[in-house]
């Protein structure tokens, strides 16, 4: 138990990554589209609050700016625009039901056992007390992903897709201590464009096949 | 050096050009105009490096060596012969109403844009911003898609973003854990996803992380390539879209994807030790060609068919440059080469074929020799050259993976052979009825320039009767830079 | 001596504690809900009325019926007894243990759910049946909790637990954020509280408890009822020395049991403020809704055990 060696910061970044997990499967769980974007919301605070603490331990100061792109673009921007086009497109009191629920929540603890397993060998190696942490970022990421193969809302999707990219910039804040500005800054331009286009898609899917829900698109197959 | 910026903020100028006048009658020659003087500075380009190595700007930012210059010259060239095609199949798509000037603003832009993230992707020398650039020409693309807003495309277009976005954030992952790994080597630079660095480091760096870290990259850019069991998106996005762009996603988009995971390859290989990442390479390109043979039977659609035949091709270049080994990575290059041309010559002529029989339907597209004999012979021609007949250069190539296979792993011939013969009996099997058959009444001829396809055709013939010199010691020293050692 | 002698005090003040903290939790709720409201010690008065008065028995009543309420009573008390409440270090707390307090909670249960249905009316077989499907859900979530916190003190031992936490240095645990949240979903529905049930209702369609206790009478119910606030005594105990173990009399002196004594109080003072707001705030759900609400306290717990795994362990 060598948890107390850590200095409190540390120990708050910790804790910081479990509640991101928790959040993860808060959206997993979340039927009302609303509470949906709002919690997406709160993982993103989290994370600008883990980024700026892991800022301060290291003293990379660039990860201030990567700070302040996660908390416009995660906190307040891409859940601003999902909201808003939620009221344009009026499917505020959307409730989708997701089949076999708590059997999709066992899976997702799989799937935080799997990343686990796989991050294994690495933090056998890293010297950074936040290694442990890319074990969360890495089923962080899975869980969004198995919330796009579970959800059938257009919406929900978008939310799982932004979902796994903070899983990315969990990663990379706290394994590596953020990646060079550069990247850091390609990453959040894709990520803006992606969710405008989104938004352009939303209008799309629904003039092309009435509904938000992709069930119906099902048109093409493998074979026919 | 001025060259490679020059073929880097041509296609970026044009972007934003073609984003106000893009509507305009003369929007498809100007695209012409720029592709072409993207064409002609990355030739420059191309004989800059061929004659001084390697070359690094002095910010570290691009690095273009004969691996990555001979792709950007392909690039640029096929960029510039499908613009070519676009220009009228744009317009005739303009007349018949099924686009309106808003989304001739968008297509022609996003054009530009999409040749811009395949060159920065090409060329750049940081590994993060490679990821960025291939993520960047899905969002150049997606809206092209589902161009034409039928129900359709709208699938098509959602599930290309869907797919390719979460594969593409394993490839992210995948980066970041080589940043991780490059860390601890190099700590606290800012110079640590530097492809030119990290390949210098590349023994240095941490084995169990680096494996870890390719099964995320080939994940993620097998994903963009097409691998099965991630290519749902692939036939979709390649059939709905317009066919111009259904062209370069298949000669350009799947060969930058490849690209990347051939880097990667080149770093991994000396931290490993093994042929690890090989190994997976091999597997997943060997299920690709076996799948893609098979269901390339079922399809009805022409395009879907042909995208198929390219989920194959790829299988079989990810699969050769699993290989290793200096003869099964020259003629992994070579199929680069060769799949491109030919694959883009058959896309812009099924475009014409598809504006003849007015749908893309196998079962209604009838007797294109009768009707028009240039779009049926190129059409026939093309097919024949990408089943891997000789004279073609395809046959070249394959040819050479063969000979690379039956060396190191002889039994994995069986399958290879069985499924090239599964594909040539798809392939004949559709489009013999398609140049041969009756032609319906009142099927008439379109306006088409063939010039494009005849020109690839020739370039594609070339190469299998004689590669010249230049371009053969040209992909040697890509070959050497990839595997270490030459075939010459 | 001296320690069985406070063990023994220990005990008396946790039974005789616990119709306060029920009756303080229902205070601050009238309050809430601006009424008038029972004062806290109107539980007592109401265990005296009912042990003065005469029992009603069925007459199809087994033996199981009239054992219930003395088995239940007894089993919860002795679970209490040996709960660190004021002090650790007492003679008592070897034998507390967390399975063990498990055990006897699910002792206490099979009678209780028995003697439900021992009469054979409709109400008490109901009861029973929702009673043990909650418990069949929410038990999994308390052990889970429970071995999270074993593992990060390597103990099962209630008293052994506190004084490793209070010992080692203040660390932030992310495990015990996730536990301490299951654990007090769990104590709700394990104590029939609102969300899950209502303690103050009678109407057919929702009660659970109630049900089950809806032919004692006399002493009998008063045992029931005791029994009840014993249990959420416990079990605010439980989240109140586990979670927020500071203050409690690591010594035998008068001056650290006086401040352990405060401090305990206090603590529960606060817990059942917190679960008056709750109870304030939130609408019973329906029983089909239930199974979620426990499903959410096994995903905290279990994200509490994993969370545990990868990122404290090291």
């Amino acid at each position: 138990m060598q948890m107390a060696a850590l200095p409190l910061s540390e120990q708050m970044i910790l804790t910081l990554a479990a509640l991101i997990l928790f959040t993860s499967f808060l959206l997993l769980a979340q039927t009302r589209i609303v509470t949906l974007i709002h919690t997406f919301a709160w993982q993103g605070a989290l994370l600008f609050f883990a980024t700026v603490l892991v800022a301060i331990v290291s003293g990379r100061h660039h990860l201030l700016i990567s700070a302040g792109l996660t908390l416009a673009l995660k906190v307040f921007f891409i859940p601003w625009q999902l909201r808003r086009l939620v009221v344009r497109l009026d499917i505020r009191r959307d409730v989708e039901t997701v089949g076999s629920s708590s059997l999709i929540m066992i899976g997702a603890g799989a799937l935080v056992l799997f990343s686990y397993y796989v991050a294994l060998p690495i933090r056998e190696l890293s010297m950074l007390s936040t290694r442990n942490t890319i074990a969360i970022s890495l089923a962080v990421i899975l869980i969004g992903m198995l919330m796009i193969i579970t959800r059938r809302k257009a919406v929900a999707q978008v939310i799982g897709f932004m979902s796994m990219e903070n899983g990315l910039m969990f990663a990379a804040v706290s394994a590596t201590y953020g990646m060079p500005m550069v990247v850091e800054l390609g990453v959040a331009f894709d990520v803006l464009v992606a969710a405008i286009l989104f938004g352009v898609f939303f209008f799309q899917i629904r003039n092309g096949i009435g509904s938000l829900n992709v069930d119906h698109l099902n048109r093409l197959n493998e074979v026919d | 050096m001025s060259a490679l910026y020059l073929t880097l903020v041509l296609p970026l100028f044009g972007t934003l050009l073609l984003s106000l006048i893009g509507h305009w009658r003369s929007a498809g020659a100007i695209n012409l105009a720029i592709c072409t003087a993207t064409f002609v500075t990355s030739l420059l380009l191309a004989i800059d490096v061929f004659n001084q190595g390697p070359l690094l700007s002095p910010d570290k930012m691009f690095y273009v060596d004969a691996f990555n210059v001979y792709l950007i010259l392909l690039n640029a060239f096929v960029g510039m012969t499908t613009a070519v095609f676009s220009g009228p199949y744009m317009a005739h798509e303009l007349e018949i109403g099924r686009v309106d000037d808003q989304r001739m603003r968008l297509y022609y832009s996003m054009y530009q844009g999409f040749l811009l993230t395949m060159l920065v992707a090409l060329s750049t020398n940081n590994l993060g911003l490679l990821w960025v650039a291939v993520e960047g020409a899905t969002l150049a693309t997606v809206l092209l898609v589902s161009l034409y807003r039928t129900p359709e495309s709208i699938e098509a277009g959602w599930k290309y973003f869907m797919i390719c976005g979460v594969g593409i954030a394993q490839a992210l992952f995948g980066t970041v854990l080589i940043y991780f790994a490059a860390e601890r080597v190099l700590p606290g630079s800012e110079e640590s996803l530097l492809w030119s660095v990290l390949h210098q480091h590349a023994t240095e760096l941490e084995p169990a992380v680096l494996t870890l870290a390719f099964v995320f990259l080939l994940v993620g850019y097998g994903t963009k390539i097409g691998l099965v069991p991630l290519h749902n998106w692939l036939p979709d996005a390649h059939s709905e879209g317009p066919t111009p762009m259904s062209a370069i996603l298949s000669g350009l988009l799947l060969n930058v994807a490849l690209y990347a995971v051939v880097r990667f390859k080149m770093l991994i290989d000396p931290a490993l030790g093994s042929n690890l990442a090989g190994n997976m390479m091999m597997g997943f390109g060997l299920l690709s060609f076996v799948v893609a043979s098979l269901l390339l039977h079922r399809q009805r659609d022409v395009k879907r068919m042909f995208s198929y035949s390219s989920i194959e091709h790829m299988g079989l270049m990810t699969f050769a440059f699993g290989i290793g080994g200096p003869l099964a990575t020259f003629g992994a290059l070579l199929h680069m080469i060769v799949h491109s041309l030919t694959k883009s010559a058959i896309f812009i002529t099924v475009g014409h074929a598809a504006h003849v029989a007015g749908t893309q339907s196998i079962d209604k597209i009838r007797g294109l020799i009768r009707t028009q004999p240039a779009v049926g012979w190129c059409f026939l021609l093309g097919t024949v050259a990408i089943a891997g007949f000789p004279p073609f250069g395809v046959f070249t190539s394959e040819f050479l993976l063969f000979t690379a296979t039956i060396k190191s792993w002889p039994w994995l011939v069986i399958p290879l052979l069985c499924s090239l013969g599964i594909a040539f009996a798809g392939l004949f099997r559709h489009v013999q009825p398609m140049v041969f058959g009756e032609p319906p009444a009142g099927q008439v001829a379109v306006k088409a320039n063939m010039w494009p396809v005849i020109l690839h055709l020739l370039l594609v013939l070339w190469l299998g009767i004689a590669i010249p010199g230049v371009l053969a010691s040209w992909i040697d020293q890509a070959t050497t830079m990839v595997v270490g050692k030459g075939l010459l | 001596m001296n320690g069985w002698a406070l063990a023994v005090i220990q005990a008396g003040l946790l039974a005789f504690g616990a119709p306060f903290l029920a009756g303080w939790v229902k205070w601050v709720k009238c309050k809430l809900q601006c009424r008038q409201g029972p004062s806290p010690w109107q539980p007592y008065r109401n265990l005296s009325k009912l042990f003065r008065k005469d029992i009603v028995i069925s007459e199809q009543a087994s033996p199981v019926f009239r054992m219930a309420p003395y088995l239940v009573f007894s089993v919860t008390a002795l679970a209490g007894s040996v709960m660190p409440f004021v002090a650790i270090g007492l003679p008592t707390s070897a034998i507390a243990d967390v399975i063990v307090l498990v055990g006897f909670f699910a002792l206490a249960r099979f009678f209780l759910a028995l003697a439900g249905m021992d009469v054979g009316t409709a109400f008490g077989g109901m009861g029973s049946s929702r009673e043990m499907t909650i418990s069949s859900l929410a038990e999994p979530a308390i052990l889970m909790a429970v071995f999270t916190l074993a593992m990060t003190v390597s103990s099962t031992n209630l008293a052994s637990m506190i004084s490793h936490l209070l010992v080692e240095p203040f660390q932030l645990y992310p495990s015990f954020i996730f536990a301490g949240m299951g654990l007090l979903l769990v104590t709700v529905a394990e104590t029939g509280r609102i969300p899950v049930d209502n303690p103050a209702t009678h109407l057919e369609l929702t009660m659970i408890h109630e049900a089950m206790i809806l032919e004692y009478s006399g002493r009998h119910l008063a045992l029931m009822e005791w029994a009840a606030m014993l249990k959420l005594m416990i079990y605010g105990v439980l989240i109140a020395n586990l979670f927020i173990p500071w203050g409690i009399a690591l010594e035998l002196t008068p001056l650290a049991l006086a401040i352990g004594l405060v401090a305990i109080t206090g603590k529960l003072a606060v817990l059942g403020v917190v679960l008056a707001v709750a109870e304030t705030s939130l609408a019973k759900m329906r029983f089909f809704r239930v199974p979620q609400f426990l499903g959410l306290a096994f995903i905290l717990c279990l994200l509490g055990m994993l969370s545990h795994v990868i990122l404290e362990v090291r």
